[in-house]
Formats: C-alpha cells, sequence, structure tokens
C-alpha cells in the first residue's frame, strides 16, 4: 500500500514535509530542491539549495555566488538523507545538469521528473528511467498533435536555409540556457563547423557549458557595434538571440535576416505565424506526446500525477491506460519555457 | 498535392507582400492547368467543394483517434484542418502523389458515403504538410495571408498584363478558369461582359489618416456622407436584373423590390439602407432583411428598404467608369431623373464645398442620428477603379464609442490566435447592481446569476484590437484566473477591465442586458482599473442613437 500523504501541494509548489523542504519552489523558502537551471524553475533567495554542481553552477552564473545562503551539490545518483526522506537525482535529458528528483519515504517512492526529453541532445545526460511508485510529470506537450520530429532532421532544414539564402543573416531564437547550446551542438554534430555567432546574453551560459566540457566549437559575440560600421557581414552566418531579443534594434540591425525559431510549439502553423518567423523547427527541449506515455509506462508507476500543460488530455490518456491520474495544477511555471 | 502544399506552407510564414506575390508568381508559371486554376480558386475563396464539410471530417477523425483527445487537441490547436493533419497516424510506406485536380474531380463525382472512404484514404497516403493542404483545401479559408487582389496581381505579373483586366472578367470565369489562361496565353479572346447582368468590380475608399488630412487638397475632392447600410451594385443587362452585395454575391432574392425589371440598362453603385428616403430605418432593420434569403411579404412591407445611389459605372452602352467622377456624376444626376427615376432610388446628396472646417464640423454631426457612418471624400477626376486606389477615394468615419467593460469569459481564438485565449465575452454592470457594488470584489461571480448585489451581463464579444504583447498578457491573465470551464470557454475572475471601442449600440432582444455593440474592439487594457468601476448598461443604453 503506497502512502503519498508525505508529499503535498503548497503556495510555493511541491512541498516535501519530512524533509523540510520544497521542490522547484516559485517563491523563496527555506530548503529547495531544484530540478534544473531555467528560471521558473530555479528562483534566488532560497535559504538552502539542493541540486546538481551543474545546475548550481547555473544558478551562480545568473544570480551570482550568493544566490543561496547554503548550497549541497547533489552528483547524478548519489543519495542524500534530508530529514527522513531518501533523496536521489538522476538525469532528466532536459538541459544541463537536469535532475529527476527521487524521493523515497514510508515505503513509496516518488520521482519527481521536473521537465524532461526523451530525444538525443548531445549537451546533457539522457533521461535515465528508474520504476517508481508516484511518477510526477509535467505536460507541455500533453496533447496528441505533438510529435516531434527527430530534430536532425530540422537541423538540415536549417542548413538548407543557409544555402538557398547566402546573403540573409539566419537569425534563431533560442532560450539561453538549453536550447541555444543544444542547437549549436546539433549544427556540430551535422559537421558544420564554421564559427557561430551569439548574442551577449548567451556569452555566459556558453562559457559554463564549454567549463563542464561540451564541445561547443567557435563561437563568437555578435558585434553589433562592427556591422554598424560594416566592418563585418553576417550574411550567410547563424547568429543565435534569446527570443526576447529578435524584435528589438539589434536584430534589425542584421541585412536581410531570416527569422528562426526552434521550439515544440512551431508545430502548430498558426503559433509560429504569431511569432513572425520564416522558418519554424520543431525542436523541443520536452517530451513530446508520444514520449510522455512511454515514459508513464516505463516507470512503472501506479499512480500519475501531472504538474502543469495540457493536465487535461494527459490524465485521459491515463485513465485509458488503467492508471490512477491527476492534476496538481501547480502555477507559476511558464507554458513557454521551451 | 506536394507542390501545392509547398506554396501554401511558403505563403503562410512568408514575411512580405511581394515574397508572398513572388511565391504565387513562380506558381502560376510553373504548374500545369487544371491544378493552377484549382489551386488559385481555393487562394481567393471561390472553390467550393461539396459533400466534404467540417462534420465530416470532424467524424473520420473521430474513428482515427480518442475523440476526447481530438477535442482537446483541436480547442488549443484552433483549426480543424491542423489538428486533423497533426493528429492523423503518419504512414510513410503508403506514400502517394495525388493532384489536387484528381482530388477536386473525384470529390465531385462520388456519394457522400464514398467521400468519407477515399479522403481517410487520401489522409492516410500523404504526409503531414500534405494532409494539411488537402484539409484547408477541402474546409475553404486557408488563412495563408492571401487576399483576392494578390492573385490577380500575380496573375498580372505573370502575363505581363495590366489587373484591372483580370479584376473585369474576374466575375465572368470559374474555377479552374480555363477562359482566363487560355486568354493571357493567346489562344483565346477576352472573355467579354458587356450588356450582361454581372458584378463589376467595386471600387473602394482607403481610410483618411490624421496626417493626411493636412496634405489633402480639399477643393479636388466631393464629399458625401458615408451611411451606415450594407454596399451593393444594381445591375440592369439584357438578361436580366441582378442585385450584388460588395464581395459580388447575388442577393437579388433578398431584396425583390429593388432587383426587379428597369427599361434602363447599365451599373450604378449605391448603399441599401432601411426605411424609405424620407423615414431612414435602424441599420438593425435593415439586418432583418440581410438575414433572409427569401424575404415574405409581410416582413418586406414591415420593414422597406431602398437604394441611395451614389455612382454609375455602365450607362445603356457606355462604359463610364474611366471617365471622371465629375462626368459621372452628370450623368447620374441626369438618369435620376428618367431612366432611374423610381421610388426605390435615391440620389446621395454632395455635401457643401469640402474644407478642413467643415470636415470637423460634419464629423460631429455623425453621431446626431440619421446613420451616418462618416464622410466619404472623392476625388473629383477619380475614374471607378477595382480595389482600393491610392488618392482617389477616402472614407473618414466618425470616432468610435468607448466603455469601461470587464471580461467574463474566454475562449480560444482561430487562425492567427489559435491556441491563445484571445476571444472575450464582456459585460456591463446590470441597473440595479450598479449603485451597491463598489466594494470591488467580485470573484467567482457567475454572470447573470447575483452574487450579494452585483450582476455583470455580457454586451460584447470582442476578439481585435490588442498587439501581439497584449495577447499574450491577457492570455497569462485568463489561464491564471480561471474559475469554471464550460467545453472551450473559460470562466474567468471578474477583475480584468479593459477599455472597448464600437461603432455604435443597438437594442437586442436575443440578449439578457437587452443591447449589443456593432463591432467591439479592444482599445486598452486597464490593468489599474477596479472592476467596480466599469460601465453600467443604463451607461450603454444612454449610447444609442437611433
Amino acid at each position: 500500500m503506497i502512502d503519498t500523504s508525505w508529499l503535498k501541494i503548497s503556495k510555493p509548489g511541491l512541498y516535501v514535509p519530512p524533509a523540510y523542504a520544497h521542490i522547484d519552489p516559485v517563491r523563496a523558502v527555506d530548503t529547495a530542491i531544484i530540478t534544473h537551471g531555467h528560471a521558473d524553475h530555479a528562483r534566488a533567495g532560497h535559504g538552502h539549495v539542493i541540486a546538481t554542481p551543474e545546475t548550481l553552477a547555473i544558478m551562480s552564473a545568473r544570480y551570482g555566488a550568493n544566490f543561496a545562503a547554503q548550497q549541497t551539490a547533489l552528483p547524478y545518483n548519489q543519495q542524500l538523507m534530508l530529514g527522513d526522506v531518501n533523496v536521489k537525482l538522476i538525469p532528466a535529458g532536459h538541459v544541463l545538469g537536469s535532475a529527476q528528483i527521487v524521493l523515497e519515504y514510508a515505503n513509496t517512492k516518488i520521482i519527481a521528473a521536473g521537465d524532461y526529453k526523451r530525444r538525443s541532445d548531445p549537451t546533457c545526460r539522457p533521461f535515465q528511467v528508474e520504476h517508481c511508485d508516484v511518477f510526477i510529470t509535467e505536460a507541455t506537450f500533453g496533447l496528441p498533435v505533438f510529435a516531434h520530429p527527430e530534430p536532425e532532421t530540422q537541423i538540415k532544414k536549417l542548413l538548407e536555409v543557409q544555402h538557398l539564402f547566402p546573403e540573409r543573416s539566419i537569425i534563431i531564437g533560442a532560450y539561453s540556457l538549453g536550447k541555444a547550446q543544444r542547437l549549436i551542438a546539433l549544427l556540430r554534430e551535422a559537421g558544420y563547423d564554421e564559427t557561430i555567432f551569439i548574442h551577449g546574453a548567451m556569452k555566459k551560459l556558453c562559457e559554463l557549458y564549454i567549463s563542464f566540457g561540451i564541445e561547443l566549437g567557435s563561437l563568437q559575440t555578435t558585434p553589433i557595434g562592427k556591422i554598424d560600421n560594416q566592418q563585418i557581414s553576417l550574411a550567410g552566418k547563424f547568429i543565435l538571440a534569446p527570443p526576447s531579443a529578435m524584435g528589438t534594434k539589434w536584430a534589425q540591425r542584421l541585412s536581410d535576416p531570416l527569422v528562426v525559431s526552434a521550439s515544440g510549439w512551431m508545430q502548430v502553423r498558426q503559433r509560429a505565424k504569431q511569432g513572425g518567423v520564416e522558418l519554424p523547427l520543431v525542436i523541443s527541449d520536452h517530451a513530446d506526446w508520444n514520449d510522455i506515455l512511454r515514459t508513464i509506462k516505463e516507470v512503472n508507476a501506479s499512480e500519475i500525477w501531472v504538474t502543469h500543460g495540457r493536465e487535461d488530455a494527459l490524465i485521459h490518456a491515463c485513465s485509458q491506460m488503467g492508471l490512477s491520474a491527476k492534476a496538481l495544477s501547480l502555477i507559476g511555471y511558464e507554458d513557454e519555457s521551451e | 498535392m506536394r507542390v501545392f502544399a509547398n506554396l501554401l506552407q511558403s505563403l503562410l510564414y512568408a514575411p512580405q507582400r511581394l515574397v508572398k506575390q513572388a511565391y504565387l508568381v513562380e506558381f502560376i508559371r510553373n504548374t500545369p492547368d487544371p491544378d493552377r486554376g484549382y489551386a488559385l480558386s481555393a487562394l481567393t475563396g471561390e472553390l467550393s467543394i461539396q459533400g466534404v464539410k467540417a462534420g465530416l471530417i470532424r467524424q473520420i477523425a473521430y474513428e482515427r483517434c480518442d475523440s476526447v483527445l481530438f477535442d482537446l487537441s483541436y480547442d488549443f490547436v484552433g483549426d480543424l484542418a491542423e489538428t486533423v493533419a497533426l493528429i492523423w497516424p503518419q504512414n510513410d510506406n503508403l506514400y502517394a502523389e495525388i493532384s489536387v485536380s484528381e482530388i477536386i474531380t473525384k470529390l465531385k463525382t462520388v456519394s457522400r458515403i464514398d467521400a468519407r472512404i477515399v479522403l481517410k484514404q487520401w489522409l492516410d497516403q500523404m504526409p503531414e504538410a500534405q494532409r494539411w493542404a488537402l484539409l484547408k483545401l477541402l474546409t475553404g479559408g486557408l488563412r495563408v495571408g492571401v487576399s483576392a487582389r494578390m492573385v490577380r496581381l500575380a496573375l498580372a505579373q505573370a502575363y505581363q498584363t495590366d489587373v484591372n483586366d483580370i479584376e473585369q472578367i474576374w466575375p465572368l470565369i470559374e474555377p479552374p478558369y480555363a477562359e482566363l489562361f487560355n486568354w493571357l496565353e493567346g489562344s483565346a479572346d477576352k472573355p467579354d461582359a458587356a450588356g450582361r447582368a454581372v458584378f463589376r468590380p467595386m471600387m473602394l475608399a482607403h481610410p483618411l489618416l490624421e496626417p493626411e488630412i493636412e496634405r489633402l487638397d480639399f477643393t479636388s475632392f466631393q464629399a458625401e456622407w458615408k451611411w451606415d447600410g450594407a454596399r451593393i451594385q444594381l445591375v440592369s443587362g439584357t438578361d436580366g436584373v441582378r442585385l450584388f452585395s460588395r464581395s459580388g454575391d447575388d442577393i437579388s432574392s433578398t431584396f425583390p423590390e429593388i432587383a426587379k425589371p428597369l427599361s434602363w440598362k447599365g451599373v450604378i453603385d449605391g448603399e441599401l439602407l432601411a426605411g424609405t428616403p424620407d423615414q431612414l430605418g435602424s441599420f438593425q432593420q435593415l439586418q432583418l432583411r440581410l438575414n433572409r434569403k427569401k424575404p415574405s411579404s409581410k416582413l418586406m412591407s414591415e420593414n422597406p428598404v431602398f437604394v441611395r445611389v451614389y455612382d454609375i459605372l455602365i450607362d445603356g452602352d457606355s462604359d463610364l467608369r474611366d471617365n471622371s467622377l465629375e462626368h459621372r456624376r452628370a450623368l447620374l444626376e441626369a438618369q435620376m431623373k428618367s431612366g432611374l427615376n423610381v421610388a426605390y432610388l435615391d440620389l446621395s446628396e454632395i455635401l457643401a464645398e469640402a474644407s478642413f472646417a467643415n470636415l470637423q464640423i460634419w464629423r460631429e454631426q455623425c453621431r446626431a442620428g440619421g446613420l451616418i457612418e462618416g464622410v466619404m471624400l472623392k476625388h473629383k477626376t477619380s475614374s471607378y477603379q477595382a480595389g482600393r486606389i491610392k488618392g482617389s477615394w477616402y472614407k473618414w468615419k466618425r470616432d468610435p464609442l468607448t466603455a469601461d467593460l470587464v471580461i467574463l469569459y474566454a475562449q480560444r481564438g482561430h487562425g492567427r490566435r489559435s491556441s491563445f485565449f484571445s476571444d472575450f465575452t464582456l459585460g456591463a454592470w446590470a441597473e440595479d447592481s450598479k449603485t451597491d457594488n463598489k466594494t470591488g470584489t467580485q470573484t467567482g461571480t457567475q454572470t447573470g446569476t447575483k452574487t450579494g448585489t452585483a450582476t455583470l451581463l455580457p454586451v460584447a464579444k470582442a476578439y481585435s484590437g490588442f498587439s501581439d504583447d497584449e495577447l499574450k498578457m491577457l492570455d497569462k491573465f485568463v489561464r491564471e484566473h480561471i474559475v469554471q470551464k464550460f467545453g472551450p470557454v473559460r470562466e474567468v475572475e471578474k477583475t480584468l477591465v479593459v477599455e472597448i471601442a464600437f461603432d455604435s449600440v443597438q437594442r437586442s432582444k436575443r440578449h439578457k442586458s437587452g443591447i449589443a455593440t456593432r463591432f467591439p474592439r479592444f482599445k486598452a487594457i486597464r490593468w489599474d482599473k477596479p472592476a467596480n468601476e466599469a460601465n453600467s448598461v443604463s451607461d450603454l443604453i444612454a449610447m444609442i442613437d437611433i
């Protein structure tokens, strides 16, 4: 008989009373276990943060070294007793350092998977399947319309466009943490070895990835001043920038920019269109519908809890599979953190 | 289908009009007949495929996947064709190329039951992009940012010919436009409309923008009221008299008292209005008539209509469209006293000398009642050309009315706004609750029922007027303030006030509030304003002007 009474929903997010710890709390708490470094999951100001060494480094790069009074680095697959709860972090395959949190207490094993994916990503450890009693999943792409193609096919499209429009600057909107480095690594895997230009906001995180041994090849921060003086041309080059920079003066300075966006949302045409995207690439750091269902089967849990996203559909599919499932309806996690 | 699917994708994502047009030109030059004609007719919205309706497509989707999951997906994606294309199980082994004309020819001949079978077979044989293009083709409304005008411009460019010629013969041809291509390629004569009661493309007006007003040479313009009715074209030919709507639809049977035999032959342009020239009816009365395909004699006698004529395109055998407005006007005035001297036709008056000062005075008068929507300024030398011609005709609409309303319900939108909560139902305070609801905490009250003393009644539905950034903020607001769900509709906490602009307010028996607003759209989101300071239904009733 499993006992789940020791995991609660509180205002800041999931709470584990016997460990006195929150998981990915959206506001400052005493003790936080953090799944990964994206801003909506990893916030500054907690008393004590427990996370993978990579995630701690990411938080430190974003918020400064003093982002939490106490920091505990917990490498993958090592045990930590927190209060009376046995805590372990295992790879989630989402971004560098991303982890599923494995909690054991009262003869019950609960995994909070955080954000995760199953597709190839040269920049982080692949998702580790571990059996559990309760599997807590996200459902960002929890609808059967989301069937993400293999990322390699999308990179091929990107290289084709570069070949087709040698006179245009190809500006790719991608999140600074994870997506940007994954795109660079995928381009390298596809054999592209020229310098890739990056927006200044991505520099720190790319350097951090490199310091953890991820090969990103030749990168250069985009020298806007020099473009202005026409000392250099970025025609035919790839430039990566955070989505927030796409509509700004920064982007307008590029010559005849071709706007690319890489995200799981790009599968919905009108959604891509809304963003003014000329080439949508379906490359996601979240599991698609089939991968969520596959994961749920593989972890062999008897209960599925859904944190955020398209929970209605996933819960329906779980009940069709004879699994008990419920929505936690956690708020504060960005739908768009793709 | 592969080429057509590629064209649609390219058009959808092409950021500029010129790029879209270039894709079209390339398609026109490289695609064989009759595929290109059918494809273009899908883009102009003239292709109608019988037998395959949205309902059928939904049914076959239900056969292939779980209905609950399908409905949730459709709700999120906001587009039937795209949802089915994405959700359909992919089978690369079955791939086969099927041409656009093959599809259209087949669907013309098969029964409804067979249509189901073929459609499923096609979907199985196509990759996702082609499934999407096929379903878009069948459901119409491609939403790839291409207008019928752009298609005609592309045809003109592809064949180095005058777009006006193409505009003029357009009402005479039907998909796949063999007559058009034969003429363009020199193997047949130009199709001729002379003497026939067919639609002639209408001239349209540009909105007059503030900076242009300063530069305008008023003395070269003729000013008329912009009447708040329905734009029509009345055509009297050797084959009868027909009445056409602005979009070229034949609405003769809806208004038999206008589309009746006339000894005069030619084409006139004007505004259909309710009532009589001396006693105008409201736009609502006109709507009663517009919605009825075959009106009863009772409806006709209770809601008479007439046409206020403002232009003449063809008079007898002479095509006047290349003549100046002044010249056409003189001929129109003469005919209104002879061949067009009938009770249901009335001449649109020319206002006094157009000037900046007069324009301000006229604009003030617009709201004084009398179904006036604004002022038209037409260049006296302008010829009558299809479409919006720069510098020729301007419309200057009166300022819209505005009210502060509270968001009650939201629904995900379609097309460009799909997958965001973008369709809003907005409410105003009911009379009896206005004085007592100063607490400002109407969270979770269901509309139409009273919680304490406060009641909000729906008065408008708005889908537009916000920027993309505002749309994202509205979407976020909805997702975080859902009170309950009714199918795809989300009821939200009654806290967010928006300033809404609308053209007018009408009495309505269909709405609990007793009123309806015309063309409501967002003007501003008032994040700062508490809900209890929103307008009341009685504030809106006071705005009813006729």
